[in-house]
């Protein structure tokens, strides 16, 4: 045997199934959307949009992962990432509306005429552009993760006072951004796109390139990922986690570790937010809402927390779930979730991964009868 | 001048919340010299080792390895510069396996990208296979570290300060929790590293002391008490009253 295979844990083959599958699924059901809405087959515009959304929340529960699973770091803001990211692309569609906005000004979106503004703010120039748009859905979550973990992470805040302080900065953004004065449309957010590049937001066809894409790039980031964990500084994130002040002695700057993914996983998250904000329409400051990167939290650990594909399983199910729960009986929703979040640390601390691997692995110890004793499950 | 020495430190004192931990210490090792350090509990020796590794900023005394001024670096500066250290507690990557583990310890790449474009090379891999024969855990390499017996940890952890090439090592009791056998295969173990670099040991186990046949330095107070061969020190009546003949 080869005695330098390297962590099953982080299987590649798990990856790139997983990946395989986000595409296919995507594809299918782009296809299927443009299917004429007699056949049996059609998707509607709902479900394509639908669809959109959960594989987008499965790129920020990808990021929590990396950063949760891998390197230890429990965030209680992502979502700022993400919204973030939704924001910088908000603009560029909010620009594409030019001339056809409420009041017709070709240069002004309509809330900044409401507010009797005479010019964009400098931080809007450029956005009429889709590339600068594209730059700024990675580098505007990315600087600030780059300044926010520089300064959290050399000064040695960890644990639950980090997760504290992910949290504030997110419910701070959430103010600033709820301020009309800061122009990005306050309370109501940016929204009534009409074209992205030209193409048609509410045209089937737009919708269903829109959603491949996204399945495109939920599976080149599950991708990334992996090739980050699976490397060796994918073993040094874990040996951080598992006992920072070790890899110092080592000549390691555990810091530097962290930032460095954690910018990267701030990345992964902004792409998330671009892609939602495209098929769902709207981003406002409630997307920075704790509640939302509490929510990210839940999913990863729900489909098992340092596995990658648990995390975009776990968004998946999830947000499925949510869809039809609140469907059905609305306000019971947070009670539900509150009672999977639970049921999962209790029963299943691995998540869905962790029951998937333990029923692979289940039959040959099952013939012993005092494995099967002394295990003893209840759940 | 501190020319020929390995480690100096010189009349270093910490005090934490007004407990004197270290009171003017000195310390001076040659090359290629192993010591051993005993001393009651409390004498400081821990706190030795962090001030050394820069856990711990003395307050006053220098601390100079080689060139170095340790009291300005901190813990990554000084594990680059050559030193490396063994904790009392085996602490090794529990979800690593035991060739991360090794992996990770190798001298060389340290930096964050450099480390995620990092490949196994030739020569890695025959370190690894070096250090695994070295610390007879080639039946496990695969195996994650976490569930390996408390003796192979130990084991392991000194394969890891040997895959950082120190110039220095520094040993925090090696042979606690080990067997006898165990503790006499540490033993060679340790020799066979000092034949290449210099050893500080802190151990309670006299036996294993006796086995390494190296000069021992008593702390009490954190200060030295005595220095000199096992034998005489066990004679200095002051070492009798505070530590061996409680």
């Amino acid at each position: 045997m080869n005695p330098f295979s390297t962590h099953a844990p982080r299987s590649l083959r798990g990856v790139i199934w997983m990946a395989a599958a986000v595409v296919a699924a995507a594809g299918g059901l782009a296809v299927a959307s443009l299917l004429p809405e007699g056949n049996p087959l059609h998707a509607s515009a709902f479900v394509v949009s639908l669809a959109g959304k959960y594989l987008s929340y499965a790129m920020l529960a990808l990021a929590v992962d990396l950063v949760w699973g891998f390197a230890g770091i429990l965030t209680l803001g992502h979502a700022a990432f993400f919204a973030l990211g939704g924001y910088a692309m908000g603009m560029y569609l909010m620009r594409e509306i030019g001339a056809r906005g409420v009041y017709g000004n070709a240069d002004l979106p309509d809330f900044m005429i409401f507010l009797s503004w005479k010019n964009l703010p400098w931080y809007w120039w450029g956005s009429e552009h889709f590339a600068w748009a594209a730059v700024l859905v990675v580098a505007v979550p990315g600087l600030l993760a780059g300044v926010f973990g520089w300064l959290a992470f050399r000064s040695r805040v960890s644990g639950v006072y980090l997760s504290i302080i992910t949290q504030a900065l997110t419910y701070a953004l959430m103010l600033a951004f709820f301020q009309n004065g800061l122009g990005f449309g306050g309370n109501n957010g940016l929204t009534d796109f009409k074209d992205i590049l030209g193409a048609d937001l509410h045209a089937p066809l737009t919708r269903a390139v829109l959603l491949l894409v996204t399945g495109l790039l939920l599976a080149a980031s599950l991708l990334a990922a992996r090739f980050v964990v699976g490397s060796r500084f994918g073993s040094l994130l874990v040996a951080v986690r598992d006992a920072e002040s070790r890899t110092r002695f080592l000549g390691y700057r555990p810091e530097q570790a962290k930032l460095l993914v954690w910018v990267f996983s701030a990345m992964i998250a902004g792409v998330g937010g671009a892609l939602y904000v495209t098929q769902v329409g709207i981003i406002n400051p409630g997307e920075f809402a704790p509640a939302n990167s509490i929510e990210s939290v839940i999913w990863v650990a729900v489909g098992g927390r340092g596995t990658l594909c648990g995390a975009v399983l776990g968004a998946i199910l999830v947000n499925m779930g949510k869809t039809l729960f609140t469907a059905w009986l609305p306000e019971f929703w947070l009670y539900g979730l509150g009672l999977l979040f639970i049921c999962t640390t209790l029963f299943l601390p691995n998540g869905l991964m962790g029951l998937w691997r333990h029923a692979r692995k289940a039959p040959p110890e099952e013939v012993t009868p005092e494995v099967a004793d002394t295990q003893g499950e209840e759940a | 001048m501190t020319g020929d020495l390995v480690l100096d430190m010189r009349d270093v004192s910490v005090t934490f919340d007004g407990f004197r931990a270290i009171n003017n210490l000195s310390l001076a090792l040659r090359p290629g010299e192993m010591r051993a350090i005993v001393g009651p509990n409390g004498a400081g020796k821990t706190t030795m080792m962090d001030i050394i590794t820069g856990k711990t900023r003395p307050d006053t005394g220098t601390v100079r390895f080689q060139n170095h001024d340790l009291t300005r670096l901190d813990e990554p500066a000084i594990a680059r510069l050559g030193i490396g250290r063994k904790f009392q507690k085996p602490t090794v990557f529990e979800a690593l396996s035991v060739t991360e583990n090794l992996l990770l310890s190798l001298k060389g790449v340290r930096s964050p990208f450099a480390v995620l474009m990092a490949r196994m090379n030739a020569q890695e891999r025959e370190r690894i296979e070096h250090l695994l024969r070295l610390t007879r855990l080639e039946a496990v390499a695969n195996q994650p570290a976490g569930g390996m017996s408390h003796g192979q940890k130990q084991w392991l952890e000194i394969g890891m300060l040997m895959g950082q090439e120190p110039e220095l090592l520094l040993v925090d009791e090696p042979v606690a929790g080990m067997t006898d056998a165990e503790t006499m295969a540490t033993a060679d173990l340790l020799r066979e590293i000092n034949r290449t670099r210099s050893v500080v040991v802190v151990e309670h186990d006299m036996d294993f002391v006796r086995a390494l046949g190296v000069d021992v330095t008593v702390l009490h107070e954190g200060s030295v008490l005595a220095e000199g061969t096992l034998d005489a020190v066990s004679a200095d009546p002051r070492v009798i009253e505070v530590y061996l003949g409680r």
